[in-house]
């Protein structure tokens, strides 16, 4: 099937277009492992492997459905290139409310289906599927991650306790994000959105019995909920600005003006908030150092290549409304661009302090999507996107590659229990230092490639040639630069205190077997190669058909639901330079750690007369990082701690005593009230109507008193009572 | 088959369970086995029913409509008629009720609480099933309001004697409580009665019949009903008797009260008094508004300030309905199909925290959460559907609570043209924060009780166990319900939007707006 279709690309441009069976039914994609989800969670423990079988089928099959769909995607988008002039390039038969709507201005649209999910006010409300360049692109990246992770997993918590439980959850996880990525709506990209948290939840809580992990695991969903108010809101002002949940329509009304500049920027904004806390942006990443908590895997699958880049893939799909909103193609500094470098630096200058392998990662990661966030905030849309591809092999590589390690020592502490461990885990070694040096940026690995994009998409300072793009961001890539050398320079010492040195811990550690090393092997393949399907314009050095294939692919051109952006041009200057700054960042910490450390002993991870020592404002930098500039102490002590202690607790208070005590005064006096109607005036007066009331009291409450104790007529009058004397209060006070 | 539904469709299962607890007044005592067979017969019966008028309802195919409407005379005097009917509005309540009593009294079948006596209890049950399910077919005030008030009593009982503790006091706040609010409602009634052009009860013909009252006596009219139906939401600050109520009652009486009682009063809202009296809504909007975003917030503060897992979850509830009530303030078709839904959401999901907490309360002699712990490890199962619920609870999507949750905020950002969008935009934003302190309480109750390890005391327990064959027969419907309409909200909307569509009175429709209010205004 797959080879007739890639024939018939090639023979016939237009008669693939309409059999595009796997772009059309890619809600199969998702479906597969959400299926997998019931499955394991219901019969997981009968089988031999304990459900992990059923995942791997899955994922497995979603790959291929995406890789299918990917190439005929690919096929329909170079037939259209080839066709030239093919305006009204059809797409499918019918029955596809949206498809035409893309495509006005001639380039290739999304694909979009849906179904009736809600109705309100006798419209429908669809979900669907939108599959265009963005959404393959990160169908094959959750797929293949995913997958990868999927068999890592069955040696890395064989014999856990909740195994079956694990994958489980890594099929809901695969699912809800394969669900986000190909969402046609709003409202579905929310779903999507909220899922993939619960997910990273209950992964990351996966050893609840220790309350670490489960604080950490609720931390995170916390701070995501907090960005999430943000999404909510979005996603509402946008439905009523646009009319629409549609993505497609949202874009083209923030496109074409239809909805106002006010209600774009603030949808933009309150977006932007759940960036922030999806994202791991500045100020709200505290949560996903912490995140480490969880399963290994789980690190590189979900807070690293997949989960965390959700917020990298909002904008990217909504870009329409963050372009208009925050007039990117203006030059100002916008929240984006700001809130992505400080990202970057707060990143690479924590990642310094951290002597547990998978925070260094996981700061590192932070940074790295600090990077995507600015990139987008330049406009630098297509540099964005090929950052999260690449990130996601490399490092889900180097992830997986500190899991090996703590496989081998037990333990996450480079300082104590690592050191040395080249010799004793080759493959781990030569794959995690592939992971390195892309990460690095340094040529010809793929971080090289889709860094260096960013940094010329920032269009900051012509000297180094090239520029254009959408206005000249000096700040952004002032600070994308430094963070490139502190990159280096993290790494190196990474590298240095896990593999090189004397080993420090116990025991004997050896390589781990295959089932966790080839999957390291083709993260660590893909690190180098991922780079190489976009090259620059004007390169040279490679045929110029195969010059920016990513861009081509991805980037949706002519379509009116994505905004007109400009592209710099790359630059071998700036190339050179951030090449260049990222050695010195790698000198440096070479300079400290193999040569000055490694002198003073094998097993040494530190200077005995280090900088903190010696100068007081290292001293203080150092104590501001260690604490992670203050920032967790903010939220958990400061501001939780006042909501939760003081602020419920006095909310509760005034529940007991204030507002309950008017009631039960009321019913007090009302019951004094009583007895005084009742023995002066009802026995002494009115003795007739006593009589009357009585009789019904008592027949009403023949039932009554045998189960209760008799005492209808007190309760009747209490209730009749208390009953005026509360009209008489609540007509005072209202 | 159609013609015997529409003609009866409606009576039999309203008053086939007061037969049942007729025919069980006449067996003795101590043949608890029968009772509990009689009371499961009946209650099944009447799901089966309400099944069939699914069915049929569906093959009408006119959900915006009453379906089996009856018509007859009842007291004359008064011109109060005996109406019954179901629109896409009170079907999924209806079936909601018929659904849950039944499971109660699968639940309750091996463990009645203390001083046992099944054969009142039960009859208790069926008379309550009778109350609720006539309250949401009548379509006349009277009757209306007599099915409401039949609801009362039987819970009053069944709080203040299979109670805990505190019954008594619970018990009588909860009948006095929620007496004066039907008292004003009542006079309310009276008030529509007399002041409408047509002397009528007739819940279909008052919306027109209202249109002629004075402005101003139509919202003292509403105030009435709006204390009414706001006590048994209940609406800040009118709670107060929930909590007590909850925590208080069996596990049976809570889960009744969570998932039916409660939904009569925001359903009053919006069957009678929005429908009926628009204007005055509109007027009253923005005030409920701020006690719904207020109760939403304080709820969940309450919720905080909590060892008590019952209580928590009661004190969830205030923060829930405020949700419903923000959906229903602000006037729009998307707010009150949210309303309708979120009622059906918060039925299902706290109904079953309550089962939950009922459980967990029988396996470990408490629900301090500070002595609670480790449940996952002791009863992985139920630990599981706790955390299920809970994350039902605090409105995940794909779940069922979210879309009682999302549209309402949604809703209340471009609420009904007469009303101020500022006003709403700020509570949208409360009530959006609100979200995030769901998150934190019923995370933290699930790490108290779920997480980690069980405490000493307990730890060898073996009373505690995981979940019973007939734990599981009365929630797998409640658990499948939660995910099923998560996953496919179109089953609910699809139904209430044509009803929700048609009871916004023309004076709230967004289009003629203007012109309904300038005119109301110049008279």
């Amino acid at each position: 099937m797959l080879s007739a279709n890639i024939a018939a690309a090639e023979t016939a441009g237009k008669a693939v277009a309409a059999s595009g069976w796997f772009l059309e039914n890619a809600w199969l994609i998702w479906l597969f492992p959400a299926v997998s989800f019931l499955l394991i969670l219901l019969f997981g423990k009968r089988f031999p492997r304990g459900g992990s079988e059923i995942g791997i089928t899955a994922v497995g099959a979603s790959f291929v459905f995406g890789l299918l769909t990917a190439i005929q995607w690919i096929s329909k988008v170079e037939g259209a290139g080839g066709g030239g002039a093919e305006g009204e390039y059809a797409l499918g038969a019918g029955g596809m409310a949206a498809a035409a709507e893309g495509e006005a201005s001639g380039g290739v649209g999304a694909l979009t289906r849906s179904i009736t999910w809600l109705t309100n006010g006798a419209e429908a409300i669809g979900a669907g599927i939108m599959i265009d360049g963005l959404a393959v692109m990160m169908i094959f990246v959750v797929t293949v991650v995913s997958l990868l992770v999927h068999i890592y997993s069955t040696d890395y918590v064989a014999g856990d306790r909740r195994y079956t439980h694990f994958f489980a959850f890594l099929s809901l996880f695969t699912a809800s994000m394969l669900f986000f990525v190909t969402a046609s709506t709003t409202i579905q990209m929310l779903v999507g959105w909220e899922l993939v948290g619960v997910c990273s939840f209950v992964l990351i809580g996966h050893w609840w019995e220790e309350k670490d992990n489960s604080d950490a695991a609720l931390k995170a969903f916390f701070t995501n909920r907090v960005g999430d108010m943000g999404i909510i809101i979005g996603v509402s002002i946008l439905f009523f600005g646009a009319g629409t949940f549609d993505v497609i329509g949202v874009n083209e009304a923030a496109i074409n003006g239809s909805m106002s500049h006010t209600v774009t920027l603030a949808a933009a904004l309150c977006l932007t908030a759940a960036v922030i806390s999806k994202s791991g942006q500045f100020f709200l990443h505290t949560w996903l150092p912490d995140a480490m908590a969880g399963p290994t895997p789980v690190s590189a699958l979900i807070h690293a290549a997949t989960m965390v880049v959700a917020g990298i893939f909002m904008v990217a799909r909504l870009y329409g409304v963050f372009f208009e909103g925050y007039a990117i193609g203006g030059s100002s500094i916008n929240t984006l661009a700001l809130i992505g470098g400080l990202t970057t630096l707060v990143g690479a200058t924590l990642a310094f302090v951290q002597n547990d392998i998978k925070r260094v990662l996981a700061y590192s990661t932070v940074s790295q999507l600090g990077y995507m966030v600015l990139a987008l905030g330049v406009g630098a849309w297509t540099a964005a996107l090929f950052h999260l591809f690449t990130h996601a092999f490399f490092k889900a590589c180097l992830f997986l590659g500190s899991g090996s390690v703590s496989h081998a020592v037990h333990s996450f502490d480079m300082k104590k229990d690592m050191g040395g461990l080249r010799k004793v885990m080759p493959h781990t070694y030569r794959t995690f230092m592939i992971g390195t040096v892309a990460l690095a940026g340094l040529p010809i690995l793929s971080g090289f490639w889709s860094k260096d994009e960013i940094l010329v998409g920032t269009g900051g300072w012509g000297l180094f040639g090239g520029t254009g793009g959408n206005g000249a961001y000096t700040v952004m890539l002032a600070m994308g630069m430094i963070t490139a050398a502190l990159t280096g320079a993290y790494m190196t010492r990474v590298v240095y205190l896990t593999f090189f040195g004397e080993f420090r811990g116990h025991g004997t550690p050896h390589e781990s077997g295959p089932r966790i090393t080839v999957p390291l092997w083709i993260l660590g393949g893909l690190a180098v190669v991922a780079g190489f399907i976009n090259f620059p314009a004007g390169f040279q050095l490679v045929p110029a058909s195969w010059e920016e294939k990513f861009l081509q692919w991805v980037e949706p051109v002519g379509v009116s639901y994505f905004p007109s952006i400009a592209h710099a041009t790359p630059s071998w200057t700036l190339a050179i330079v951030s090449v260049i700054v990222a050695l010195i960042g790698i000198g440096a910490a070479y300079y400290y750690y193999f040569i000055k450390v490694r002198a003073v002993s094998p097993v040494a991870t530190e200077l005995p007369d280090g900088p903190t020592s010696r100068s007081a404002v290292a001293r203080l930098g150092h104590q501001i990082l260690v604490n992670k500039y203050y920032l967790d102490w903010l939220y958990t002590t400061v501001i939780v701690g006042f909501v939760k202690g003081p602020l419920a607790k006095a909310a509760y208070w005034t529940n007991q005593n204030v507002i309950d005590r008017v009631v039960n005064e009321a019913g007090t006096r009302s019951v004094q009230a009583g007895n005084i109607v009742y023995h002066k005036v009802d026995q002494l007066v009115v003795d007739g109507i006593v009589n009357a009331t009585g009789k019904i009291s008592d027949s009403s409450g023949e039932e009554l008193r045998r189960i209760q104790t008799g005492k209808v007529q007190q309760y009747a009058a209490i209730m009749f009572a208390a009953a005026t004397i509360l009209a008489g209060i609540f007509i005072i006070v209202i | 088959m159609g013609e015997f539904l529409n003609d009866w469709g409606l009576s039999i299962p309203t008053f086939l369970p007061i037969i049942g607890a007729a025919v069980m007044l006449l067996i003795p005592k101590d043949r608890e086995h029968l009772h509990k067979l009689i009371a499961l017969a009946t209650t099944v019966a009447v799901a089966v029913f309400g099944l069939l008028l699914l069915i049929q309802f569906i093959d009408n195919d006119n959900y915006g409509a009453l379906n089996f409407v009856v018509d007859k005379g009842w007291i004359d005097v008064i011109d109060s008629r005996y109406i019954m009917g179901v629109d896409g509005i009170s079907l999924p309540l209806m079936l909601l009720t018929m659904l849950i009593v039944p499971l109660c009294v699968i639940y309750s079948w091996n463990h009645f609480p203390e001083p046992h006596n099944p054969k009142a209890f039960l009859m208790l049950l069926l008379i309550l099933e009778t109350g609720m399910i006539g309250t949401f077919a009548a379509q006349d005030l009277i009757l209306f309001f007599v099915f409401f008030e039949v609801v009362l009593l039987p819970m009053y009982f069944m709080i203040g004697v299979w109670g805990g503790e505190n019954r008594r006091y619970a018990a009588i706040k909860f009948f006095l409580f929620t007496l004066f609010g039907s008292a004003l409602m009542l006079v309310s009634f009276l008030a529509l009665y007399f002041l409408a052009d047509a002397s009528t009860f007739d819940m279909r013909l008052l919306p027109e019949a209202a249109a002629g009252i004075a402005k101003s006596s139509q919202v003292w009219v509403f105030g009435g009903m709006f204390l009414g139906f706001g006590i048994k939401v209940p609406m800040f600050p009118f709670h107060t008797w929930l909590p007590d109520a909850h925590t208080e009652a069996p596990t049976v009486g809570s889960v009744i009260l969570a998932a039916v009682l409660l939904k009569l009063g925001t359903y009053g809202f919006v069957r009678i008094a929005i429908p009926i009296l628009p204007e005055a809504a509109a007027e009253w909007a923005p005030f409920i508004g701020l006690l719904a975003v207020i109760g939403i917030i304080y709820g969940a503060l309450g919720c905080l300030a909590q060892r008590d897992l019952k209580r928590l979850v009661a004190f969830s509830s205030v923060a829930h309905m405020g949700f419903v009530m923000l959906g229903i303030a602000t006037l729009t078709d998307f707010g009150i199909n949210a309303a309708v839904f979120g009622m059906v959401a918060h039925g299902l999901i706290t109904g079953m925290l309550f089962f939950l907490a009922g459980s967990v309360k029988e396996r470990y002699h408490t629900l301090d959460m500070s002595r609670l712990g480790g449940l996952l490890v002791q009863a992985p199962r139920m630990g599981w559907i706790l955390g299920f619920c809970a994350m039902a609870s605090l409105g995940l999507p794909g779940l069922a609570g979210f879309w009682g949750e999302f549209p309402a905020i949604l809703a209340s950002y471009n609420p009904a043209e007469v009303l101020a969008e500022e006003t709403f935009r700020s509570y949208m934003v409360i009530a959006a924060l609100g979200t995030v302190l769901a998150a934190g309480y019923l995370l933290w109750m699930l790490q108290k009780t779920a997480f980690g390890t069980p405490r000493e005391e307990f730890a060898n327990d073996p009373h505690v166990h995981d979940a019973t064959v007939s734990e599981y027969l009365a929630w797998a419907p409640l658990l499948i319900l939660i995910l099923v309409l998560g996953v496919y909200p179109h089953l609910l909307f699809g139904a209430t939007d044509p009803a929700v569509v048609n009871s916004l009175n023309d004076c709230l429709d967004s289009v003629t707006s203007g012109a309904c209010f300038d005119a109301a205004a110049g008279k």
